[in-house]
Parts: C-alpha cells; sequence; structure tokens
C-alpha cells in the first residue's frame, strides 16, 4: 500500500517539476488516504487528469488522520492555491479551518463524504456519488425484475459505515413501496469476498436452499462474489435461481454478468475527474451559487 | 466433580485429561450446539448436495478448519510465553504468492509449496527476531502483523493486480473440494492435526516448549536449548499459518490482502485461551484449542443463522466469550460454588 | 529474655484443620502466640508450617477450627485483611518485584497519599523509616533486583515492618543470610519483641532456635509434636521430635569417611571469567566429593556454575574424561555427563507448571534430543525410581512440581540431575531451605553417590554440611579460589581459618 503512494508521490513529483507553473490553475487535494481498492484509484484519476484540464494538482495524501488533513489545507491556503479539494477523513471539527479558506478567498470542494458545518457557505459545493441513490436504483431494478414480488437476502456492508446505512436506506425506500417485497434476512458481510461467502452459506442452511429467496442484494460486488460461490456450491444457480443484484461494478462482477452468475450491479465511479474538475474550473472563471450536492451519476450494469 | 472423577483416567493413558479444564470448553461447545438445535430444529440435518456432506454442523467444522490451523501454531508460540500476531499477514501474503504465481503459470503442484515455503519463511522471521535477537513477541511479530498485508498489496502488483481471482483445481480441491462425501479440507485438518500431535507428543518437542514456556532459565540449566525451541515454534505457526492461507485463498480463488483473514490473530489467541492454555505459557493442549476454534465458529454460525440484526453480533459473541473464560476461572467458579453452598446451608 | 507473665495470648489458633486433595495438611492443632515472645515453628517438610501460617496470615482458609485475635473470633478473608490487623508475614521466597526501586517495593501496599494522588515525598521517608527500623542504608532509587537475595530479604522484613504491626511472621528469614547478617537480624527481633511485638519464626537452623526464641513448637506430619519454653527442651529431644529419628543416626551418617577419590573425571586449569572469578584450577575425581566454602558472594556459585557451562568462562581449559571441552553451555556440559542442581530453585530449577515427572525426565531427555523422546512408560519408571529413592513426598509423579513443598521440590531437582546418569554432579546449596530430615537424606544419598563412583562438588554454605559431606574443600574468597583442605584436615576451625584469612591449611 505504501509502496503505491510513494510511486504515486514520485509521479506527481516529476509531472510537478516539469511543469512549473505553466498551468492555468493550481488546485490542492486533500485525500483521506490510500485504504481499499476504490479510493487509489480515485487518487490516481484525479491525478493523470489533472493535466487533460490544464490544473497545477498539488495532492496530499492525510493518510487517515484529520490533524494532517488540516495541516495539508493550511499548507494550500498558506501557498495560494486557486482552490482547495477535500475528501474528509470525519465530518465534524471543519468550521475553523473553512473560515480561513474563505478569509483567503480560496474555494472548497467537498468530494466524497461531506462535512458538518454550521454556515455551509464555507464551501462551495460537494461533488459526489449518492450510496443512497445507488440502494434506490438497485432496489428498482429488483421491483422491475421480479415485478415487485420478492423475498430478498441481503449482504451489509460493514455494520455502521455510511455506505452500508445509505445503500440500506435507499435500498428499503424503493422495496417498502411494494408489498410483496420484503428483506427476510441481513447480515454483515464486512465487504469482504470471505464475508459473503461465509453468510451467504449460513443463509443457505437456514433457509433450507433459499426456499422462496428471489433474490440477494449485496452492498458491494465482493461480497456478492462470495455468495455466487457459495450458491454454486450448494448446487444453486445464482442469476438463474436466485436473483442477484450489487454495488460497484468491479472487474470481476463484469466478467460474473457476461457469465449470467449476476444480473445487476450498480457503478461506484472511480474515474470522477470528469464530474469534479469541469465544475471547479467553470466556478474559477464565473463564481456562481451552486447546489449544496453535486451528484455524480451511477450507472446500472445488467446482465445481457 | 463427578464429571472431572469420570475424566480422570485411572493409571497411565491421557494425563492432560486428569484437569477439570477440559470440561468447559466441551461442555460450552455443547451448550451453543444444543441452543442452535432449539432455534433451528433442522439444526443437525446433514444431506448430500453436489456430492458432499451439507449442513450447519459440516458447515461449522468447514469454517473452523483455517482458524483451528492458526489455533493450533498460536498453540505452540503460547506456549513458549510468546505470541505471534502476524498470522493473518502471513496468510494475506500466501494468498498474494498463490495469485501471483498462477499468474505467472507455475504448475500448481509447486505453488502449493511456494506458499508454504513463504510461510516458513514468514515464520523464521518472526523466530529470529523472538530467539535470535531477543525482541519481545508482540512486538516482534508486529513488524510483520502491520507489514504483512502492505507486502501482499506489493506482490498483487507484480503482475498488474487489477484482477487477482484465478482458478485452479488442486488449490480449490484442497479447500472446497471434497473427497468422496466428505469436504477436502476437514480431512487436510484432520491430517495436519494428526501430525502435529505426533509431532509435538510423540517426540520431546511439546516437553521442551512447555519446559521453556514454564521456565526458560531453568529450562536451560536443564541443557534445553531454550532459543531455538522458540524459533522452531514460531516457524510451525508460520507454516501452519501458511496451510490455513491455502485453505482461505483458494476458498474464495482470489487474492485479498487487505482484508483476508482479518483479526485471525485474536481469534486463535482466543481458541488457545478457550482451550485452557494461560498466556503466561508453560502448557499446549492441542485438542482443546480445537475445541476453542470450534466454540468460537460454532458461536458465529449460531449467530448468522439466528436472524440476529447485524449490529448486535460482536456484543453476542464477546458476552458469550465472557461465560466461557469465567467459567474456565478457577476462580470464579469457586467463588459461584461457594454461593451455592451458602445457600444449601 | 523469657516473658515472665504472659498476660494473654494475642493469637490463638484452635483445633486448625485443613485438607488438600489427598493430604490432611493439618489434623485439629492448636498454638498460641503471646504479645512479645519470639515463637519458633519447627518441623520436616510438609509438616504443616507453611500451611499453618498461610491461615494465620490470612493466605489460606481454614477447614475447620477457630481463631482468636486477642480472645474474639476472627475470620481473616485475605492477607490484606490481616495486616490491617497488624499481623504481617515474610513469606520464604522472596516476594518483591526485582525490577521496581526499593522505594516502590516497599511503599507500594501502603503508600501515603495527598489529595489521592501518591505522595513520593512522604513515601521516600516511609520508606527511609522501614530501613531504618533495620539499621540499613540503601540506594532506595535502585532497583530491588540489583542487590543481594540477603539485602532483598531485609528489604521484605523491612515492608512488612511499621508502626501497628502486633505480630510479625518469619518463615525461614535466614535462609540467605550471612553470619553478620543473621546477627543484625536478630538484634532487630529483640528490640521488636521488647516493643511487646509477637514473633513467629520458622526456621531449619537449630542454632538460631536456641539463640532468639523463647518457645519451640513441633510440628509432624500435620499434628503437633510439643509445644516447651526453650530451656526445657534439650537439642536432642528436638531433634527426635522433629524427624522421629535419634539424632546419633543423622550423625553416623555424616561421620563415614570414604578413602580418597579415584581417576580424575573432570580437570579445570586456569578456568575464569573477568569480574566473575578469577582463574582457578580443580579436579574433581570418581568417588569423591569436594566442598566449596566461603561466605555469601565469595563465589562458591560463580565456580559452580563456570564449570557446568552456564556462566561462559573466557580463560582457561576444561576437560572431562581426557577430552578437552570447547564449548561451554548447559547442554553441552549434559552431553558430556555433567549435572547441575541450582541454588534457586523456583526461578533456575524448576518448571513449576510441569509435573514431578517432566522435570525429572526434561535433562535426561534434553541429552538425548528431540527427536528420540523417552517412552511414558519409561518416564513413569524413572519418575517412580528416583520418587521412591529420594523419598519425594507425593502420591505418585503427576502433580505439579509448584505444588511440592521447598525440601520435596529440592529433591525433584535433585533427581533431574540423577536421571541424567552423570559421571560429575554439580550441587549448589543443595540443602537451602530444607528442614532436618530432608537434609540428612540429601547427605546419605551424596555420601551413597560418591560410593558409586560419582565426583561430585558441594557448594554449601554451612559449615557442618562441608565437613560433614567433603573429602577434599576448596576454599574461596571475594571471588577467587585460596586454597584446598584434605581428609583429616578438614574441620569447621580451619575452613574458617582460611576464610578469615589465616595462611593456615
Amino acid at each position: 500500500m505504501s509502496f503505491k503512494t510513494i510511486l504515486a508521490g514520485t509521479a506527481l513529483a516529476f509531472s510537478t517539476l516539469a511543469a512549473g507553473s505553466a498551468w492555468a490553475e493550481t488546485i490542492g487535494f486533500s485525500q483521506v488516504g490510500s485504504e481499499g481498492d476504490w479510493r487509489p484509484a480515485f487518487s490516481a484519476n484525479m491525478q493523470n487528469e489533472a493535466a487533460t484540464y490544464g490544473i497545477d494538482l498539488k495532492f496530499a495524501d492525510a493518510q487517515g488522520k484529520q490533524e494532517e488533513q488540516l495541516r495539508a489545507v493550511r499548507a494550500f491556503i498558506a501557498q495560494g492555491v486557486d482552490a482547495i479539494i477535500i475528501a474528509p477523513v470525519v465530518v465534524t471539527g471543519w468550521d475553523q479551518v473553512l473560515q480561513e479558506a474563505k478569509d483567503a478567498n480560496i474555494p472548497v470542494f467537498l468530494v466524497d463524504r461531506d462535512v458538518d458545518v454550521a454556515d455551509k457557505s464555507l464551501y462551495v459545493t460537494r461533488i459526489s456519488a449518492d450510496f443512497n441513490l445507488e440502494g434506490k436504483i438497485a432496489g428498482a431494478w429488483l421491483a422491475q425484475a421480479s415485478l415487485g414480488n420478492c423475498k430478498i437476502v441481503e449482504l451489509q456492508g460493514t455494520t455502521g459505515s455510511a455506505p452500508a446505512i445509505e445503500r440500506n436506506a435507499g435500498f428499503q425506500a424503493i422495496i417498502d413501496q411494494f408489498p410483496n417485497m420484503e428483506i427476510v434476512q441481513t447480515q454483515s458481510g464486512d465487504f469482504t469476498t470471505e464475508g459473503g461467502k461465509k453468510v451467504m452459506e449460513a443463509f443457505i442452511k437456514s433457509t433450507n436452499n433459499l426456499e422462496g429467496i428471489c433474490a440477494s442484494f449485496a452492498h458491494n460486488d465482493n461480497m456478492q462474489l462470495g455468495a455466487i460461490q457459495a450458491m454454486k456450491e450448494a448446487g444453486l444457480n445464482p442469476g438463474t435461481d436466485i436473483k442477484m443484484v450489487s454495488v460497484d461494478y468491479v472487474p470481476a462482477m463484469a466478467d460474473a454478468l457476461a457469465a449470467g452468475e449476476a444480473n445487476a450491479s450498480v457503478e461506484l465511479r472511480s474515474a470522477v475527474a470528469e464530474y469534479i474538475y469541469p465544475v471547479i474550473l467553470d466556478y474559477l472563471k464565473a463564481p456562481s451559487d451552486l447546489p449544496k450536492w453535486i451528484v455524480i451519476p451511477s450507472d446500472l450494469h445488467v446482465a445481457n | 466433580m463427578m464429571v472431572a472423577d469420570v475424566l480422570r483416567p485411572r493409571g497411565a493413558g491421557l494425563p492432560r485429561l486428569r484437569d477439570t479444564r477440559a470440561v468447559w470448553p466441551v461442555l460450552a461447545l455443547i451448550a451453543i450446539l444444543v441452543f442452535d438445535w432449539v432455534m433451528v430444529p433442522n439444526f443437525f440435518q446433514i444431506r448430500v448436495v453436489e456430492g458432499r456432506l451439507f449442513g450447519n454442523v459440516i458447515d461449522i467444522l468447514y469454517r473452523a478448519t483455517p482458524t483451528a490451523l492458526v489455533s493450533l501454531g498460536m498453540a505452540l508460540v503460547i506456549g513458549t510465553k510468546g505470541i505471534d500476531l502476524s498470522v493473518g499477514s502471513t496468510i494475506a501474503i500466501v494468498g498474494a504468492v498463490i495469485s501471483w504465481r498462477i499468474h505467472a503459470g507455475d504448475p500448481h503442484i509447486v505453488i502449493l509449496f511456494e506458499a508454504l515455503a513463504v510461510a516458513v519463511v514468514c515464520g523464521i522471521w518472526n523466530g529470529s527476531l523472538v530467539a535470535g535477537l531477543g525482541i519481545q513477541p508482540i512486538i516482534a511479530t508486529l513488524i510483520l502483523m502491520v507489514s504483512g498485508r502492505g507486502i501482499g498489496l506489493l506482490i498483487n502488483l507484480l503482475y498488474g493486480g487489477t484482477d487477482p481471482s484465478f482458478d485452479s483445481p488442486l488449490l480449490q480441491g484442497l479447500s472446497t473440494g471434497h473427497l468422496w462425501l466428505i469436504p477436502t479440507r476437514l480431512v487436510v485438518g484432520a491430517v495436519l492435526f494428526v501430525a502435529l500431535w505426533l509431532v509435538i507428543r510423540r517426540t520431546a518437542l511439546g516437553l521442551f516448549i512447555e519446559a521453556v514456556g514454564g521456565n526458560a532459565a531453568a529450562a536451560d540449566l536443564a541443557g534445553v536449548n531454550a532459543r531455538r525451541i522458540i524459533f522452531v515454534a514460531y516457524v510451525l505457526c508460520g507454516l501452519l499459518a501458511g496451510c490455513a492461507g491455502v485453505i482461505l485463498t483458494a476458498d474464495t480463488h482470489t487474492s485479498d490482502p487487505v482484508s483476508v483473514a482479518m483479526y485471525i490473530e485474536l481469534d486463535a489467541i482466543l481458541a488457545v485461551v478457550i482451550g485452557g492454555a494461560s498466556l503466561g505459557g508453560g502448557r499446549i493442549y492441542l485438542g482443546l484449542t480445537v475445541i476453542g476454534a470450534l466454540v468460537i465458529q460454532a458461536l458465529t454460525t449460531s449467530i448468522l443463522i439466528s436472524g440476529l440484526r447485524p449490529e448486535y453480533n460482536l456484543i453476542v459473541k464477546s458476552v458469550v466469550v465472557m461465560i466461557v473464560l469465567l467459567l474456565q476461572s478457577r476462580n470464579v467458579r469457586h467463588h459461584v460454588t461457594m454461593l451455592f453452598q451458602g445457600r444449601r446451608r | 529474655m523469657t516473658t515472665g507473665t504472659p498476660t494473654a495470648p494475642l493469637i490463638e489458633m484452635r483445633e486448625i484443620r485443613k485438607a488438600y486433595p489427598g493430604v490432611l495438611a493439618l489434623d485439629d492443632v492448636s498454638l498460641d502466640f503471646y504479645p512479645g515472645e519470639v515463637h519458633a515453628l519447627l518441623g520436616e517438610n510438609g509438616a504443616g508450617k507453611s500451611t499453618m501460617i498461610k491461615i494465620l496470615t490470612g493466605a489460606l482458609r481454614r477447614d475447620a477450627g477457630a481463631v482468636l485475635l486477642a480472645g474474639k473470633p476472627t475470620d481473616f478473608a485475605s492477607t490484606a485483611a490481616a495486616q490491617a490487623m497488624g499481623i504481617s508475614p515474610v513469606y520464604q521466597e522472596v516476594n518483591l518485584i526485582p525490577a521496581m526501586s526499593v522505594l516502590k517495593n516497599l511503599t507500594l501496599e501502603k503508600a501515603p497519599t495527598r489529595w489521592g494522588m501518591v505522595s513520593w515525598r512522604g513515601a521516600r521517608a516511609m520508606a527511609e523509616a522501614k530501613l531504618a527500623r533495620l539499621g540499613l542504608t540503601l540506594d532506595i532509587d535502585k532497583p530491588v533486583g540489583s542487590y543481594s537475595l540477603a539485602i532483598q530479604q531485609l528489604v521484605a522484613i523491612a515492608r512488612a515492618l511499621d508502626d501497628t504491626t502486633r505480630m510479625l511472621v518469619l518463615d525461614e528469614p535466614t535462609a540467605s543470610l550471612d553470619a553478620s547478617e543473621v546477627a543484625a537480624l536478630f538484634d532487630i527481633l529483640r528490640d521488636l519483641r521488647a516493643r511487646g511485638i509477637a514473633i513467629v519464626f520458622i526456621t531449619h537452623f537449630l542454632n538460631q532456635v536456641y539463640e532468639i526464641s523463647d518457645r519451640i513448637t513441633v510440628l509432624r506430619n500435620g499434628q503437633r509434636v510439643g509445644t516447651g519454653l526453650v530451656g526445657e527442651i534439650s537439642r536432642q529431644d528436638l531433634i527426635t521430635m522433629m524427624i522421629g529419628r535419634e539424632l546419633s543416626e543423622v550423625e553416623a551418617v555424616a561421620r563415614v569417611r570414604d578413602t580418597a577419590g579415584g581417576a580424575p573425571v573432570m580437570t579445570a586449569g586456569g578456568v575464569g571469567r573477568k569480574r566473575t572469578l578469577a582463574p582457578f584450577d580443580l579436579t574433581l575425581r570418581a568417588g569423591e566429593a569436594v566442598g566449596l566454602a566461603g561466605l555469601l558472594g565469595s563465589g562458591r556459585t560463580e565456580l559452580a556454575k563456570l564449570l557446568f557451562g552456564a556462566i561462559r568462562r573466557d580463560s582457561g581449559t576444561l576437560t572431562l574424561g581426557g577430552t578437552d571441552i570447547r564449548a561451554t553451555s548447559p547442554r553441552h556440559s549434559l552431553a558430556h555427563g555433567v549435572a547441575f542442581c541450582p541454588e534457586d530453585r523456583k526461578t533456575e530449577g524448576l518448571v513449576g507448571e510441569l509435573t514431578i515427572r517432566e522435570n525429572i525426565v526434561l535433562s535426561m531427555q534434553a541429552k538425548q534430543g528431540w527427536l528420540r523422546r523417552v517412552r511414558y512408560r519409561d518416564q513413569l519408571r524413572i519418575a517412580d525410581d528416583m520418587i521412591r529413592a529420594l523419598g519425594i513426598a507425593t502420591p505418585d509423579g503427576e502433580k505439579q512440581v509448584s505444588q511440592l513443598s521447598g525440601g520435596n521440590q529440592q529433591k525433584v531437582v535433585l533427581a533431574r540431575a540423577l536421571a541424567s546418569s552423570p559421571k560429575v554432579l554439580i550441587l549448589d546449596e543443595p540443602t537451602r531451605g530444607i528442614d532436618v530430615g530432608a537434609h540428612a537424606d540429601i547427605l546419605t544419598l551424596i555420601r551413597k553417590l560418591c560410593d558409586r563412583g560419582l565426583a561430585l562438588l558441594v557448594a554449601s554454605s554451612e559449615l557442618d554440611e562441608i565437613v560433614a559431606t567433603s573429602d577434599r574443600v576448596a576454599v574461596l574468597r571475594d571471588r577467587a579460589m585460596i586454597g584446598e583442605l584434605v581428609g583429616a584436615g578438614i574441620t569447621r576451625d580451619t575452613i574458617i581459618g582460611m576464610i578469615a584469612g589465616d595462611d593456615g591449611g
């Protein structure tokens, strides 16, 4: 993990050296860290795409610590960057540093997670995907595919995490519209393949081979891939006997969709620079009142 | 006391069972299973699906196998008064190596040995730090614990690492396949257990580990090479973690260094403790350690099939574990007995 | 000073009964302790002394019987409860925390507090006062472990004493003290006695019993054999009461002396280590017992460990049966037929968690290597043989060794060394903390081993023991060997003379 960061850091240093300050805009980006698969891909996309938009991106990895992140933001302010992008580590404790940025006339854009500040004018807008919407899209697809008639087992993400709470809430909001749709079993698979497989094995036993179950909804693809393995080992046909819908659209899920072992996956984009940079550049050219949340669309991928 | 008396052998035979401590983990396991049986009437039902035995009980054995293997290694290390926090990282590295070598096109039987060799190297690393340099075990193994998953990610980068999943009939056969009706990993686990038991109890290694763990200075003066014994314990622990790593990696046929076998070191330590050993070292109970691993897995499985909301999982687990450990404590048992005796008067 | 008219007993213990699985440790024993007297408690290993004082100090619960404190029935739930009533124990094995400073060890339990925080100034004053009671001057900021065992013992006693102490219980307090330290301790005990404190004194040094005690109680096999004023019990009677054997028998064993030894088995030439022990020459012969005499700290233990390889030598040569031994480690020494029984059985001798059998076979197993395990059947046989031969008090070899009394533990250490079938046996303080009965057993055994052709080296702080057992004596002073005594030249006086610095011998 650290090696990746070093590589990325070195690449960044080189590009900055080579480019100098010939760029139109200088933007500071304070990233949470480099945990998981999605975030490093997100960071890499932001760094790679910066040049295309003529942006000199100053990237800072907070290594999961807020004090590190506050230091980075203050450094950006001191350098007098044109704009600051923050992927916040936590939601609270931002009032003061955002006020400092505002006093220095530097607009702040949030990506990914939200912040909790009394004065919403402290940042321009938040540009991110909507976990709740992802849950809704998955629910809507399933409602249509099952004609509103479906008993569901749910593989939750890590208990208490924002994606787990929101995807569950969005999904629930849709199926609540249909009297014959309900979640009959739900458990946490911790967002891992191993966890998804273990939980699905237990579901298979406790529901007598998924008798009467029409679908499996997983909060991410990894867990769903584990569930697919568990079903195949129990002699079931995922994708045919059971409708499989999940979130992320990782490469392995694309294969599973192609093989007909899964039915649908809502994409959580990591290539989001194309949604973020234009908003910022437009704002820098002509400041205007933007909505406080600009949602990055989530595409639904289904099996053929 | 009655149970203890029954378990006490006359004369030779099984000297380890003399202690009442054998009773509690077994009782805990039975209690959990009975609870499941009441909750899910067909809990003990076993059918044949896809040519192998299929049912909750099989599931518990099946899922407990990797944890049990890691726990057995942990039992040896704890026996020397040490601890190995790096077993999860060893598994992550083993998984990454398997995926890497499969993408590199090595014959799969060779990969099996490569994976185990890497695990042994991890054990040698820990053993060298603890026995060679005399670093405290918790610190020494923390190094690999922290760095191991990163090393796994690095290995995944060697072949691009975007899609670390693979297919391997041999390795998957060892993990998720079946021999006649029995899941292969149960057979693998049983064979490894017997082999380990022979190494520990049919040679003097077990006695030496217990002597070193009980009193290293005395063992040294009695002629036991304490440092070499400690080193061997860590290497065996690494090897057993490697075996668990092969099973876990082949189970999901993908390398996921960040999350594979997360917190398995804690489960393993817990299994050893439920099995009646003290973290102070000096005793190895191989059979009871396996029972400990089964208790943990039976508990996990019961929570999954109970339909309990996931928010309560960890609380329920910790409460049950606490009860088992309290029952184990001679002190608490003594006080509880006193309480009842007092009432009877 | 004997108590003239004892007013009323401070503590009365009435018909105390305590049973362990398979053993009745105390069988309706009654005892009383008066203020201002030193009461010596004597008895062999397993006689019940330790159990008695553990019940007295709240460390153990009795099964039956009553304890009266100043006439009122009491029931100490814990040692803390007993201490609150002014009963302070000092146990046989030093219970200090070696890595902590003297200051903290002395004040840990009852640290003076100020507004809920430990007042270190107060603690310091308290520690100084405690040491001053014993006339000790120590650097109280140094860790306890950096001082000798003797000083540690005194610190443990100092810790137990404070102004509220009504009774001091001392379990083998002099086991690791030299003569001047014992004298200092006795001065303190006399002072405490004059202040009306009841003192319970457990020891196996009969001289000390007669020097300090007012009354003596003898226990045997969990029963009280007798109690009497010190002037009324003769030495002969006392030993008879304790071991139920005639003294002459013990003495007879001691007086037997074999002829000079046979062929040299182990030869040390210029063996030494800087700052540990000056280079020395020593030859051990088959069938000969060599004694190592010297004061505490003179280098007895160091010499024994250098020969065994537990301390690495930096000079000299060591030959065993004619072959040079280069590598020095306990393992190599055992492989060459040298066995060693260390002085401190708790930290260096035994693995307390393991059973008697496992402890006994450990060395012979180490000698054979881990691959060739001694068969279980053989282990049982060897353990049984040793238990019988050495008279270890246990139903079988499956008892945890930590549950044995001190003397029996010492016998297990000895059994382990013997089970490795050594040609040379090195014993460091083989009778430390052991009562008369076991003492005689071990001395008898030493003679028997010599007769069978074993070369023996016995380091001991007890001159009588050395005089009784040795065919030859090496005398140490200030970490150097200063001379040897042979045959008839070995007497108390000659050895003391050499240690004192006369050029005699």
